[in-house]
């Protein structure tokens, strides 16, 4: 990272002045929301784009990445603490507006996704938070006649140790602010760390639980009114004709309109506007979508794996490894489509005026939606204003390629000619598309007469996630979709000759990233295969994983962590049986362990998940812990609960009821355990994810001799009765 | 109109009667903790109290309302200082927090009948709370934490 010129520092101070001037999200808290604490009383003033310091001596926090429930509103402000020297008590955090100084150091947009926000910005915000420190003691020294290098930081005071002066952070942060920023500072070694590695509380767990926290629908502008959208059943369809009357007559509906995803019924309000909705009249030309079902894309998917596709991993000679090997066994793996679903459903407040535009919304993808938001409106950039709201829950869906839920606002802002708050119903959500694809995968394997693998062949069906995006000339290489094939041609074990290739068939159903991604299929396919070689070679599924991995050091002591916390091979109760699994994923290394039971009616009960993970040096470890327990609860569901079906292109599912999710009383001891690291941060909010299905699967075949092939793993498949 | 108290406060709403109470609370009343998750009672993110008693508000019309004391997640304390808030924080339960006003309404409830609930308890109490972020392991600490802390004021 680049320390900032004094070019590029006029910028930042600029957006600082923007910031403090009257755009804080906070000021939109309705006049009943009780007083917060955390409210600075002074205008803070900007040290750097990311640190503003008031005379309260509150510092500021901005964050360029948003808070989805990962808790970088709490680890990203430890980071520049930490350097700074600040009082954590006096930290504050606020999300930042969308300018080129808050691009993500690595993707080159501001945005917020693939487990990178801790790892791209471990660099950054400690500089940040250093820099800002060098000019403090600067102003300091300079106010008491001092050499700065006779001063220090400490607890948010610069302290002047041969005279005993001391001055707070906020009575320097003006004279501060007019220092020349250093060139170049030194970071602390790790040693000095008294914030990063511990685990502090987070700064956002009071406001979410008095209901003060805001999301997206929380927002209430003056004159807005709320809109639903009715979006065609089929994907790809558009509207024919429509009749209004009736929607129109409804008691609180205000206008009917139509945008190009839909019609759009606008309401004083989400009740009146969705019981307009109702009775809407629509014709729609539903286009080749509407052949769609997925009992068809199976047949497709299943003979199209039995062939090979573009290659994206060969190593040695399988074809010949496989031919020449004491015992092959394969097998075909699948999982469906999955929607994201998160609790807060879709929402987005449009402002929108001749010269400018200002959007209110949780948002991972902060750049490209402001993009695709000025060219709706016919707008530069610049002159939308994009507010980051709290994300309740986002799991890739709030990072869309095609920006569709800001778009489609600002179309019905244009139409409607007044604010506007596009709300999308759980059903409008779980019909809506863009989802985690569904994948098929045919593998092979060949075994010495040793037992041991050495030929394995992965073909994967599934479309590609980065196509038709602009991502895709970074994604694509050769025909193949590095999301697509992420975890399983990249495997660690070491097989002497593998292939895997990859068919990207193409339909109208939109697909996304979904927590993990890719892995969240190979994790499943791959680590349920394996354990099916194991079994096939006359081995641990433990141990041979240990012998494939034993050039993977990091992994090793992950697994042997798992295994001997879960008491891998211990006794047990009745009935109960254990599972392993493993997957690298987001550089982060990750084993879990199941124990699980199958009731008589096939029903599996998961009484415990162990995982450790070693995710490189931990900004703050209950953060990891929270991260690897939610991904689990989230793999659970996707492997024992949720598919997304279609029928003559219609979405089969449309709620909680038929897409449900993993509840309290379902939900598994879970235990995490941190391996130890001083390697640079790595991801965390995804690798939980893809280890859970597979270590669930394979301990179902340990307890009952049947292997689960297919997500989500149904009762009738497991029934003994 | 119809009336009811909402956090102590007495409050009169035009919205038609049929209109499901969360939406009279949020939109109307402009009371925006109480949340919008599934609006069929599946998920709990908009339970509130109707004298006492958890309600899914997305399904419960207003004019079930009249005359009741309604309490949301913004009247459970004014200063964080419920055994649930208290152990919340302690245990730093919320991730993205959207559903955590429903999980604690819920087991205010829990609490307020069975001073020290015990796993099944809990699961029988809190199974109607879909957590997507996945704090089950961590409200169910903090709900025994919160029936710690209960006790301890109650004994002082």
């Amino acid at each position: 990272m680049s320390v900032p010129t004094k070019m590029e520092r006029r910028d930042f101070l600029k957006t600082g002045a923007a910031i403090s001037g009257g755009l804080l999200l906070n000021l939109y808290v309705p006049d009943w929301a009780p007083a917060r604490a955390a409210q600075s009383t002074s205008q803070p003033v900007a040290l750097n784009a990311f640190v503003h310091i008031g005379s309260d001596d509150l510092v500021t926090v901005i964050s360029n990445h948003s808070e989805m429930g990962q808790g970088i509103y709490t680890s990203l402000p430890m980071l520049i603490a930490e350097e700074l020297e600040a009082d954590w008590s006096k930290i504050r955090v606020q999300p930042a507006p969308v300018a080129a100084v808050y691009n993500h150091t690595v993707y080159g947009m501001q945005m917020t996704g693939g487990s990178t926000t801790t790892s791209s910005e471990y660099d950054r915000f400690r500089k940040m938070g250093a820099m800002a420190r060098v000019m403090l003691i600067s102003a300091a020294a300079q106010s008491w006649g001092v050499e700065p290098q006779s001063c220090r930081a400490e607890k948010g005071f610069v302290v002047h140790a041969a005279s005993g002066r001391r001055a707070s952070f906020g009575s320097l942060a003006d004279a501060a602010s007019k220092v020349e920023p250093p060139k170049d500072v030194a970071l602390k070694d790790p040693r000095d760390f008294t914030i990063i590695g511990k685990p502090l509380h987070r700064l956002d767990t009071p406001s979410k639980t008095n209901g003060t926290a805001q999301f997206g629908l929380d927002i209430y502008i003056p004159g807005m009114l709320t809109a639903v959208v009715a979006r065609s059943p089929v994907f790809g369809g558009k509207v024919s004709s429509f009749i209004a009357d009736k929607a129109k007559a409804v008691p609180g509906v205000v206008n009917v309109l139509e945008v190009p995803s839909g019609i759009a019924v606008i309401a004083k309000g989400f009740w009146p506007a969705k019981l307009g909705r109702e009775k809407l009249e629509i014709v729609w030309d539903e286009g080749p979508g509407a052949s769609i079902s997925t009992v068809g894309m199976r047949e497709q998917y299943a003979a199209l794996s039995r062939t090979s596709g573009a290659v994206a991993r060969k190593v040695g000679d399988p074809a010949n490894a496989l031919a020449g090997a004491a015992k092959t066994i394969t097998a075909e793996y699948e999982v469906p489509y999955l929607s994201h679903s998160p609790m807060e459903p879709l929402n987005v407040v449009v402002d929108l005026h001749d010269d400018h535009c200002e959007i209110w919304t949780g948002t991972q993808f902060q750049t490209g939606d402001r993009a695709a938001a000025a060219t709706v409106a016919g707008l530069k950039p610049e002159q939308v204003e994009i507010h980051t709201t709290l994300l309740g829950g986002g799991f890739g869906r709030r990072a869309n390629p095609a920006s569709d839920f800001v778009t489609e606002a600002v179309h019905v802002a244009k139409a409607a000619k007044v604010p506007v708050k596009v709300v999308w119903s759980r059903e409008d959500d779980i019909r809506g598309g863009w989802y985690r694809p569904m994948w098929y995968d045919h593998f092979a394997a060949g075994l010495d007469a040793s037992g041991n693998p050495v030929a394995w062949t992965h073909t994967i069906v599934g479309q590609s996630i980065f196509d038709g995006t602009m991502f895709a000339g970074f994604g694509i290489k050769n025909g193949v979709d590095a999301a697509s094939v992420e975890g399983a041609a990249d495997i660690i074990y070491s097989i002497p000759n593998i292939q895997v290739d990859l068919h990207s068939p193409k339909n109208e159903v939109p697909v996304q990233w979904w927590r993990s991604v890719g892995h969240s299929h190979t994790g499943f396919s791959v680590e349920a295969f394996l354990d099916e070689v194991a079994h096939a070679g006359g081995k641990d599924p433990y141990l041979l994983r240990r012998a494939l991995l034993a050039n993977q050091p990091r992994m090793l002591a992950v697994l042997d962590l798992a295994v001997e916390k879960a008491h891998w091979g211990g006794p047990l109760p009745p009935g109960h049986a254990r599972g392993v699994a493993t997957h690298f994923s987001f550089d982060s290394y990750v084993a879990q362990v199941a124990e699980v039971s199958v009731e008589k009616d096939g029903r599996v009960r998961v009484h415990r998940i162990v995982a450790a993970v070693d995710c490189g040096r931990t900004v703050n470890p209950d953060t990891v812990k929270a991260q690897l327990e939610g991904g689990i609860v989230f793999g659970l569901t996707a492997a024992l609960k949720t598919e997304i079906t279609l029928d003559k292109g219609r979405v089969q599912q449309r709620n909680f009821n038929d897409y449900p999710m993993v509840r309290m009383f379902e939900s598994p001891k879970i235990e995490v355990y941190i391996v130890p690291s001083t390697e640079k941060p790595t991801g965390v909010g995804e690798p939980g994810v893809p280890p859970v299905a597979p270590a669930v699967a394979n301990a179902i075949f340990a307890a009952t001799g049947k292997r689960v092939r297919r997500l989500p793993i149904k009762p009738e498949d497991l029934r003994s009765v | 109109m119809i009336s009811f108290t909402v956090n102590g406060k007495a409050v009169s709403v035009a919205d038609p009667p049929s209109t499901p109470l969360l939406w009279v609370i949020r939109d109307s009343l402009k009371l925006t903790g109480t949340k919008y998750g599934c609006g069929m009672a599946q998920c709990g993110a908009c339970t509130v109290h109707i004298d006492g008693e958890a309600v899914r508000s997305c399904v419960a019309p207003v004019s079930r309302a009249e005359g009741k004391k309604i309490t949301t997640i913004e009247g459970i304390s004014p200063d964080l200082t419920h055994p649930l808030q208290q152990a919340w924080i302690e245990i730093d339960v919320p991730q993205c927090g959207y559903c955590q006003s429903g999980q604690i309404m819920s087991a205010a409830v829990l609490l307020a009948e069975n001073s020290s609930p015990t796993d099944t308890d809990i699961d029988e109490a809190m199974s109607g709370n879909i957590c997507r972020c996945g704090t089950y392991p961590r409200i169910r600490q903090a709900i025994h934490r919160a029936s710690e802390i209960k006790a301890q004021r109650g004994a002082k």
